[in-house]
This record gives C-alpha cells, structure tokens and sequence, in this order.
C-alpha cells in the first residue's frame, strides 16, 4: 500500500478526528460520556439506513424513498400495535408483534422498489422518487393531518428499547455497532458483496461472469428496506410518535454519509466502514455547532455543507494521479 | 357582488353573533343565488397544519348545511408553486365568488391573488400577509407578537430571580423573527437571562435533539421555551432522559390537546401554554360566507389574539377530536 492510497482511505477518518479534537476544545461538555451517547444513539437512525444505502449505491441504484418510507413504517407500526393493545394487552408480545411489522414493512416497501425497478425496468431514481412521495402521503393520511401516538402503556413499556442498554452505551448504539459490522463483513467477504461491486463497476461484464444482476439487485433493496424496518423499531421509543414531518430528508442525510465515506455514487466501489464514519461526521457538525456558539444558527447548513464538500475532497485530492 | 364597506374590527365575538344573527333572516327569507368559495390552505405537514385541515374541513362541512346556496372548492398544497396552480385552476374552471388563502409563502402568491381581487372577486388572507397592502378585502391573522409577548411576560413574572431560559426556534422566517423579537422585548430589563437560542424547525425530533445538546451544555436551566407544541414534547422527552423533570418548566405554544390536557391536569412541568389556534381558518371560512349571505359588513382586519392558557381555563381550549 502506497502513502497516497492510505490518505485515500483515511480522508473521512482525518475529518471525523479534526470534528472530535475541535468538539473538545470548544466545550468540555462535549466528550462527557452523556453527551457522546446522545450523539451515537441519534446517529443510529440514518446509520442503519446508511448501511442498506451503501450496498444499493454500491450496485449503482439509489433510493430516495427511505425517509418517507421510515415515516410510513412507524405511522403503521404504531397503529398496528394500539388496534393490538386492546386484545393481547400492553405488554411485550404486542411490541414483538410491532416490530416484525416493521420489519416486514421494510422488507415489502423494499422489494416493491427493488422489482420496480429490475422487473419493470424503471429508473431507479424515478421508481424512489415516486414512492418517495407515496409513502409520505400515506402516513400523513394514516395519521389525518396529525400526529400517531403510541398507547401509553405500551410506550411506557417500549421506551427503554432507546433510551438505556449497558451502561451509556444504549441498545441503538449496540445494534448500530452490530449492523455496521455484519455489513462490512457482507460486503467485504462474502459472495454477495462481491457481486454487489461487480455489478456496480459494470454489469454488463457481471452478467457475462454469471452473475444473477437483477437478483443481487433487488436483493440490496430488500436489505435497504429490512434496515429502515429495523430504524423504525429503534425510533418509535423516542418520541412514541409518527407524523407528516418524520423522517424529512433522511434520504439526503443517508446518501451524504455514504458519499463521504468513500463510496462511489456512481456505484462499483462500497465501503461500509466509511459510511459509519460519514454518519458520525454528520451528527457531529450538528452537535458541535448547538454545543458552541461558534456562528448565527442560520448559517449552520453552510458549515454542514462545507464540511461534506471538505471531507469528500480530502478523499479526492490525488484521483487524478489514479487515473 | 362586492361590498367594500371597510371596517376595522376588533371585538370578535359580538361581530360574529351580530353577523349570525342577520345571516340567519336573511337565509330564512329565501334561497339566494349560488356561491361558490375556494379555500386555498398548505397541507398538512405539521401537528399545526394538521389541525388547521382538520378545523378548515370541519367549518367547510358544517357551513354547508347551514347556508344550502353556498359551496366549497378546498384545496391544500405542499409548496407554493402548488398553491399559484391551485389558485389559478379555481379562478378559471370553478368560477369561485371568493378566495380564504393562507398563503404558503407571501411572495409568490402576491401576484396570483392579486389576479384573483382583479377578476372582482372577495378575498380573504389568513395568517400570512401578502407582500403588497391592500389586495385583501379581508385579513384573519394570529398575534404572532403577541404569541412571543405573552410567553416573555410569563416567563418575566413567574421565574424566580436570575432564572436561565432557553429557546427553540421554529424555522428562520419572518414570522419566526417577531415571535422571538416580542418575547426577548417583553424580557429586556428584567433579571431573567435568555442562556441561548437555537432552531428546532418546529419539529420533534429537532427539537429533541437540540434539547439533549441544550442539557449537556447547561448545568442549570430554570425554564424552556419551546414556542411549539410540537417542539414540547420533543422537549420532554430530552429532560425525562436526563433526569431533570424537577429543574425546570417548559412553555409551549399554539394548544395541542396533548399538552392542554397536562396543563388541565396541573402538571407542575407544563405551568402554562399561549395559544395560537389553528381554529383561525375558521373564522376565515366563516367571515368570508357571511360576506355572502348576510349584509353584515365583513371587510377589514381581524387579529385573533393570543391567550395564555392556565389550569384555570384549560378546559375552553381542549379539543379531544382534533388531531392537533
């Protein structure tokens, strides 16, 4: 391995080190054991989802509906366990019940995208798009304009599934830590992960080496949905609620991560572990910029978008030496 | 068909019973001409937004049997470009009488409604203003000075000396700037201190998450004041997991029944609330039908104020089935 292409790797790494040091020169506040749960267990969220968009990105698709489609998700889970409620009883049985209709939502929304988009040859940006706007007209309708909550009891119940864990590190950290393993391994040494960067390099080559390419496809947006499904059942503990105005550009948020961990939009070259460093990028600036009074907060989008465009070029600085 | 008797009014509820009362004679003397009315309302994005759809849907319906000559064209829009077509479409292929609008952006819609005035129609803005004068006949509006003021006096009253205050804002607008402008005025010279300000877009989870940041920055915080219904719960959930329930109050805004009800419940975390209600589409629909059916005098500007909701008073502002 050469000096250059070690500086490749390590651009996001550089960035999210600099955020760290800069986090703790400016408030104390910031490294306290409490204030680095909060930002991990928030970073959960479109961390899990970010690792599903990696592999799509990957195989060289997109999906802009997981925003909506976790808005969805929740919106149904919560109903599906206040109409259980009455007759199994609030106890855990009814949340076991909720999860695996999130999770089984997940896979359904997923693999309705993905065949739209390998069997009915719909552009993948278009197919997402449309169900983009699907999904958040339909929570929106489920929830008549307002906001679903969760029955009480049952919140009571299910609020620890967020909120504690072992220690500070609470069950959305551990499961974001999980998820992100299992998916640097699937991506790295297993078959499908494989096919998944073949496919994205060139998938005319990929179909010529036997490649099933709209079977790994569509399989990478069951993946995608599966982990909205499980972001899902991480979310609704937080705030026992589903509404119009959840989950608004987490699309954007989760492509943003992927892209600056070092994943090629236009697909062919994945890498898991940099999409888990975007995310923390990501959260971070945000952190950084409530915990200090660095600037006006109506500049904090143009710190956030100077930030994505640095880390990215820091990783793209010797690519025409590459080349 | 248009009356343009001008008249500045200010006492809501005799108005409105006097304005009843005629519309009432003159729809017992005999089916009038039909009217139609376009309500033009953004959609329902938001837990304020939700109610105002729901309360828009509600009066619509419950106009309709009363006044059987008039009808309605409702349509909601998620962006403003949206709502100029929707405005459009009504004017060319519904024939409407008059226009409710609540503009999604004042820009943009100026023109339009403008167009709209220019084809002899009745126009009624709510809420947000256009960016010239004097196109409306009729302007139904919150206080939203009054929305920041009301809080700032409570807050300036309430607190004990040299409490420390915290603030969510909503999202940068104009709107958002006079609310915060009346509360910190309402503060200026007291001893209470405003320990930071940040935008919680009107949104939960924002909300939620600038509050946990809020809790590891400040070891002491008397009082929060969220500015949103929505924002409060957000904001509760962020104390309830620091542990902090007893340190301090939080102050929402606009009347979600959740929090009504806490306050009717006296819970000591939620002291009071400053409404703002989305009920105000309303009064709009409401006024602007009069206009057609009675020959009460509907022109004019009609600023609904903002009260501060008590455990005393709750029970005036708690609506169960709204979705707000």
């Amino acid at each position: 391995m050469t000096r250059r292409i070690d500086f490749h790797l390590l651009g996001p790494l550089v960035a999210l080190v600099g955020l760290f040091i800069l986090g703790a020169l400016l408030n104390p506040a910031f490294l306290a054991p409490a204030n680095l749960s909060n930002v991990l267990a928030r970073s959960a969220f479109i961390g899990l989802i970010a690792v599903g968009m990696t592999f799509v990105i990957t195989q060289g698709g997109l999906d802009l509906s997981v925003g909506s489609m976790a808005a969805f998700l929740a919106g149904a889970m919560i109903m599906v366990m206040n109409w259980l409620a009455p007759i199994t009883g609030e106890n855990w049985s009814t949340i076991l019940i909720g999860m695996a209709a999130a999770l089984l939502g997940g896979v359904l929304a997923g693999w309705v995208n993905g065949a739209l988009v390998t069997k009915a040859r719909i552009e993948a940006f278009i197919v997402t798009l449309g169900t983009m706007g699907i999904f958040r007209s339909l929570v929106t309708w489920l929830a008549d304009g307002g906001t679903l909550s969760l029955d009480s009891g049952l919140r009571g119940l299910y609020r620890p599934v967020y909120f504690s864990g072992i220690g500070w590190i609470t069950w959305p950290i551990i499961i974001f830590a999980v998820v992100a393993i299992l998916g640097e391994w699937l991506m790295r040494h297993t078959r499908f992960g494989r096919h998944v960067e073949a496919i994205g390099s060139n998938d005319r080559v990929a179909r010529y080496s036997a490649v099933d390419v709209e079977r790994v496809r569509l399989q990478t947006y069951v993946l995608l949905g599966a982990l909205v499904g499980l972001a899902t059942i991480l979310y609704v503990p937080r705030l026992g609620s589903a509404s119009g105005s959840t989950g608004v550009l987490w699309e954007l948020e989760a492509i943003a991560a992927v892209i600056i961990g070092g994943t090629a939009l236009k697909g062919g070259r994945g890498r898991v572990w940099g999409t888990v460093v975007g995310v923390l990028i990501l959260s971070l600036i945000d952190n950084i910029l409530n915990l200090a009074d660095l600037v006006s907060p109506y500049l904090n989008g143009a710190i956030q978008g100077i930030i994505i465009v640095l880390a990215v070029v820091l990783q793209r600085e010797k690519r025409p030496a590459d080349a | 068909m248009i009356r343009r008797n001008l008249l500045k009014l200010t006492v809501a509820a005799a108005a409105l019973s006097m304005a009843a009362g005629t519309a009432f004679a003159q729809d017992a003397a005999g089916a009038a001409e039909p009217v139609v009315i376009g309500v033009s309302i953004p959609s329902a994005t938001h837990g304020f937004m939700g109610g105002l759809n729901w309360h828009a849907q509600q009066t619509i319906d419950r106009l309709g049997e009363t006044y059987p000559n008039v009808s309605f064209v409702l349509a909601t829009a998620g962006d403003a470009a949206k709502q100029v077509s929707d405005i459009e479409d009504m004017l060319a292929t519904r024939d409407i009488d008059g226009l409710v609008v609540l503009p999604f952006e004042s820009e943009p819609l100026t023109d339009p409604v403008k167009q709209v005035k220019a084809a002899g129609k009745f126009v009624t803005v709510v809420d947000r203003g256009l960016a010239e004068e004097g196109i409306e006949d009729l302007y139904v509006a919150g206080d939203n000075t009054a929305f920041g003021r009301v809080a700032g006096e409570y807050f300036r009253d309430n607190l004990k000396a040299g409490g420390k205050i915290v603030v969510l804002r909503g999202i940068p607008t104009t709107l958002d700037n006079e609310r915060v402008e009346a509360f910190q005025a309402a503060l200026e010279g007291s001893d209470k201190e405003i320990l930071d300000m940040q935008h919680g877009n009107w949104n939960r989870d924002d909300a939620f998450n600038v509050m946990q940041d809020y809790l590891a920055k400040y070891p002491e915080i008397d009082a929060v004041w969220a500015a949103d219904d929505d924002m409060a719960v957000g904001v509760l959930e962020a104390i309830a997991q620091a542990g902090r329930e007893d340190e301090m109050v939080v102050v929402g805004g606009a009347g979600m029944k959740d929090i009504v009800k806490r306050i009717m419940d006296k819970d000591p975390q939620l002291p009071v609330n400053v409404t703002y209600p989305p009920a105000l589409i309303s009064s709009a629909i409401e006024m602007t039908a009069l206009h057609f059916v009675s020959d009460a005098p509907m022109a004019g500007r009609y600023i609904i104020g903002s009260q501060l909701i008590t455990p005393e008073n709750a029970e005036r502002y708690y609506f169960p089935d709204s979705p707000f």
